[in-house]
């Protein structure tokens, strides 16, 4: 590694309307290293990034290459000076092939669009840096880590010297990111500059020889990775000290509040996007669902909430607590007291009931007059519920997709008016009633630490972390009896992410069924009691959360091919190419 | 490290940047600035073109709108008509559900009420006759308004074309049954003499109903779109439909309910048109107000009370150009369109000003705070 500076950027600065992105950023990014962009979200690591990939164009301040101060305003620009950004959402067109795409709009050296020497050379690069790639496989049969690796090869193609990847860890699973980070390596190793945007401290750790550390839209600055560890990276991500920690209760008797079985949905293609499944989902714990995003996590929730229709299965939940009196079911006075000192019955009042000095007589009068009541799990059947009933039933869901609006709030109205989403239909009056609802979304922004100017704030103006808070509190607030939560920290920083753990942890203790459907799996390993892993719409293993290891759960995720075997197999793949 | 804070040498010319920090009042104010603005400029060009002093211009423009009390009365019930079919309307488009049929909704409610009146007139007393023709007009423009819906919400079909094929169905219609009763002659009806409404206060014609009636609507559709569960399930199909159907709406439902309101009010202003005002039918007897409204409607921002002023000033150059033109007599509105077709250009670019900052290449070190933004902002009305 040599220590020239490829790119330096000097008092960079970038506004968006009131919020500043980039606050007089000085960063240096060397040949032949790997950089980590370390921040939260919202810290500007991408803005910066863009700055230099020439989709922004800074306010201030300047950039150097190679000492040299340029004007980057277009893609085309970045490419001119060799740089090359691959985006978080991967810009490849589905039809084509891996080879069509890397070379969209390019021409060889005559001018000539020649498809096969194109693909030859597809293959040399692949070998050169360790790539496992089909040239003439479409982009729409390819695995996200497949796209990726198309992305960067389109870079590469494109003679970029510096790499920028844009949180190119997020979609894979462990062993996928361990290739990556070969590949990388091994283009270190051939003088590229490489720069990882990044909010994952162990990955940090692991690849980069420096971090710049980004918080709120400003430097704070760059260390080398050899000189510096994850707790003290973190403090100064967020600035100040932080608990990492996860506490982990065993659960309190855990019944089955939800049992699914032979379940199979289809998805809007009519492809089985969940397989025939069945497994229990318990009260008292939390069940972790991992997988590659798009293996029908979402299909099984939403099937669950009854959003989308169930091709076949059973959906049988257990509706807790329902208050039946004692009768004489076996005429049997001994068993009742038997039961009575084991603490199954109460008094209408809630009080245990105790019969210890009463006599029969007395008992006999207490049992016929409904006063000896037990809780019994009511059975329901949900498959054919619609989504309103199962939520009247406390199965709720919350589900933050990727662009965190789409379901469940609503950017445009005020979080009060969210908060009357799921309230507005009580009572008959064809009006509204606020009152309630602004009642909540205060106690919300109080307890949560919403951070917003107040309760008639549409939606949609709030930071990512506080719409989510919004969404999972509003759902909590309704004293669920499922909470289902499909990515509750996408996007969140540090100290929301573990606000939004511990909400679930007392959720769980309430004896409420969680479900956490999660990316990071260091996470799932230390939150839930449970861990279903989904691939292809099939379970591959249900693990238990205090003895899984990462890369147990890293192969179920891929299904049944291991790394080897789905390696061996690309590579004879790739031969085949060569030869033929 | 020194920190430099020179700029960049090769900046691009200018910058778009969307805002979203100009507070409401000074956002109105900009709109106001617009608006006056626009008509200064129009009335400029309109001197300029006609040969008239601007002063001139302005004398007819206000001796057509507030001139005689006549005058005054029939730029209020325009404007009202106007009003209503906009709040007709607004509830479809906050739905997101572009309804453009407004003009065929109204036209065949009218329609319904000429055939009412036409078999039924002088058969039966005018007060049932009143009532019946009430009654058809609504369920008219109901019917118009429904199967848009219908369609929409079924088998998922483009609202905005099919509600404009059902104006041309509404005019083919009306030109069929005017060709059908009056087979003979000039093809227009003659003024039907049973079934009219009561006059109320001053004036000739009954400018009150329709004033009354707007009150009415008005009112219900603050009260709708603000206070009431219906308002509130529209609005969130308007703006997503996924939450809308996963917090268990019932978006079919929702929509259809939604066009039946819009319906009802269509209906009303047909009832007022051809039952009150005009009490005959032609094609043209709405006179392109259905079209109008979208523009009233999306100016005011899809908020009843803007609307009312909206409808006014509308109303108001129209009414002001027709009376210029006939003062200086020219007898087509050619000029006056194309003056009011301005002027609404112009109120449309100050959106844009309100929503999206532009800040040019030597303007940067004046505005500290500038914000230069994306380079493709999405420039639309909303």
């Amino acid at each position: 590694m040599n220590n020239a500076s490829a790119i330096e950027l000097r008092g960079i600065s970038k506004t968006f309307g009131s919020i500043k992105a980039n606050q007089n950023v000085d960063l240096d990014i060397r040949r032949g290293e790997i950089l980590s962009i370390l921040g939260e979200n919202g810290s500007g690591k991408t803005t910066l990034m863009n700055m230099i990939a020439g989709i922004y164009y800074p306010d201030e301040g300047k950039i150097l290459i190679d000492g040299k101060e340029v004007t980057i305003t277009s893609p085309k620009d970045a490419f001119k000076y060799k740089i090359g950004m691959i985006h978080q959402h991967f810009k490849l067109v589905d039809v084509f092939t891996a080879a069509e795409n890397i070379t969209l709009g390019m021409r060889d050296e005559k001018g000539v669009y020649n498809i096969k020497k194109i693909n030859q050379k597809v293959l040399e690069m692949s070998k050169k840096y360790g790539f496992i790639i089909d040239p003439k496989k479409r982009i729409h049969e390819m695995s996200v880590s497949e796209k990726q690796t198309v992305e960067i090869f389109k870079v590469l193609f494109r003679g970029a010297d510096i790499l920028i990847l844009d949180e190119p860890t997020a979609v894979l699973t462990p062993q996928e990111i361990r290739k990556l980070f070969d590949v990388l390596r091994k283009m270190r190793e051939d003088g590229k500059s490489i720069v990882i945007i990044t909010h994952k401290l162990n990955e940090v750790m692991e690849i980069s020889d420096r971090v710049a550390v980004l918080r709120k839209g400003e430097h704070i600055a760059t260390v080398n990775t050899s000189d510096t560890n994850e707790k003290e990276l973190t403090e100064m991500m967020v600035g100040k000290k932080v608990d990492l920690n996860i506490e982990r209760k065993d659960p309190v008797d855990p019944q089955p509040r939800l049992e699914i079985r032979n379940l199979t949905v289809l998805n809007k293609d009519g492809i089985k996007a969940i397989n025939d499944i069945s497994f229990d989902i318990n009260g008292g714990e939390i069940l972790g669902i991992a997988g590659i995003a798009g293996n029908g996590q979402k299909e099984l929730l939403e099937s669950i909430a009854g959003l989308v229709k169930k091709e076949s299965g059973d959906i049988i939940f257990h509706n807790p607590k329902k208050n039946k009196p004692v009768t004489f079911f076996h005429k049997d006075l001994k068993k009742i007291k038997a039961m009575a000192a084991e603490g199954k019955f109460h008094y209408p009042n809630g009080e245990r009931v105790d019969l210890k000095g009463k006599s029969n007589k007395e008992i006999v009068k207490l049992v016929n007059d409904e006063q000896i009541l037990f809780y019994e799990d009511e059975i329901i059947d949900i498959k054919n519920k619609k989504p309103r009933e199962i939520q009247e039933l406390g199965i709720k869901l919350s589900f933050v997709p990727e662009d965190r609006l789409t379901m469940g709030l609503v950017g445009n109205m005020s979080i009060v008016d969210n908060m009357l989403l799921r309230s507005y239909r009580k009572g008959k009056s064809v009006f509204l009633n606020r009152k309630r609802p602004k009642d909540l979304a205060d106690t919300i922004i109080r307890d949560l630490e919403v951070a917003t100017p107040d309760d008639m704030t549409p939606v949609r103006r709030l930071s990512g972390g506080n719409v989510q808070k919004v969404l999972v509190g509003r759902e909590i607030s309704s004293s669920p009896k499922v909470l289902m939560a499909a990515y509750p920290v996408r996007g969140l920083d540090i100290n929301s992410s573990y606000l939004i753990y511990n909400l679930l942890n007392k959720q769980k203790e309430k004896n409420v069924a969680v479900v956490f459907v999660g990316e990071d799996l260091d996470v799932l390993l230390a939150l839930c009691d449970r861990i279903l892993v989904l691939s292809g719409g099939i379970i591959t293993g249900i693990l238990e959360g205090k003895t899984a290891k990462k890369d147990e759960v890293g192969l179920l995720m891929l299904g049944n091919r291991t790394k080897e075997t789905a390696e061996i197999a690309d590579n004879k793949k790739s031969e085949e190419e060569v030869n033929g | 490290m020194a920190k430099t804070k020179e700029r960049t040498k090769k900046e691009p010319l200018m910058h778009v940047a969307k805002r979203s920090d100009l507070p409401g009042w000074q956002a109105m104010l900009i709109r106001t600035g617009v608006v006056l603005g626009g008509l200064i400029f129009i009335i400029l060009l309109s001197s300029g073109v006609l040969k008239q002093g601007p002063i001139t211009l302005l004398t007819y423009i206000f001796a057509g709108t507030f001139g005689s009390g006549d005058n005054f009365l029939v730029l209020l019930r325009d404007s009202m008509l106007l009003l209503m079919i906009a709040l007709a309307i607004t509830p479809a488009f906050k739905m997101k559900f572009w309804n453009i049929g407004a003009e065929g909704q109204v036209l065949i409610s009218g329609f319904a009420c000429m055939a009412t009146m036409w078999y039924l007139g002088g058969k039966i007393p005018d007060g049932g006759l009143i009532v019946l023709m009430f009654i058809f007009s609504i369920l008219a423009g109901v019917i118009w308004s429904v199967i848009p819906a219908i369609f929409k919400s079924v088998f998922n079909t483009n609202e905005t074309l099919f509600t404009l094929m059902m104006n041309y169905l509404a005019i083919q219609v009306v030109k069929f049954f005017i060709k059908f009763w009056v087979p003979t002659g000039s093809g227009i009806i003659p003024t039907n003499p049973y079934g009219n409404l009561p006059n109320l206060g001053a004036g000739d014609k009954d400018y009150w109903f329709s004033i009354i009636f707007a009150i009415a609507v008005l009112a219900f559709m603050f009260v709708y779109l603000k206070y009431s569960k219906h308002g509130y399930e529209l609005t969130v199909v308007g703006e997503s439909e996924r939450t809308a159907k996963y917090i268990g709406i019932n978006v079919k439902k929702v929509i259809i309910r939604t066009l039946l309101v819009g319906g009802v009010i269509c209906g009303i202003v047909g009832f007022l048109l051809v039952g009150g005002i005009n009490h005959s039918i032609t094609e043209n007897t709405v006179a392109g107000r259905g079209f109008t409204a979208v523009l009233v409607s999306w100016l005011a921002q899809f908020n009843p009370i803007i609307m009312i002023f909206v409808a006014f000033l509308v109303t108001f150059i129209n009414k002001g150009m027709v009376w210029v033109m006939q003062s200086i007599g020219v007898t087509n509105a050619y000029f006056s369109n194309v003056v009011i077709g301005i002027l609404f250009l112009i109120i449309i670019a100050g959106e844009f000003i309100i929503r999206y900052r532009v800040t040019f290449k030597g303007m940067k070190p004046r505005l500290k705070k500038s914000q230069a933004g994306k380079r493709t902002p999405e420039i639309g009305l909303h």
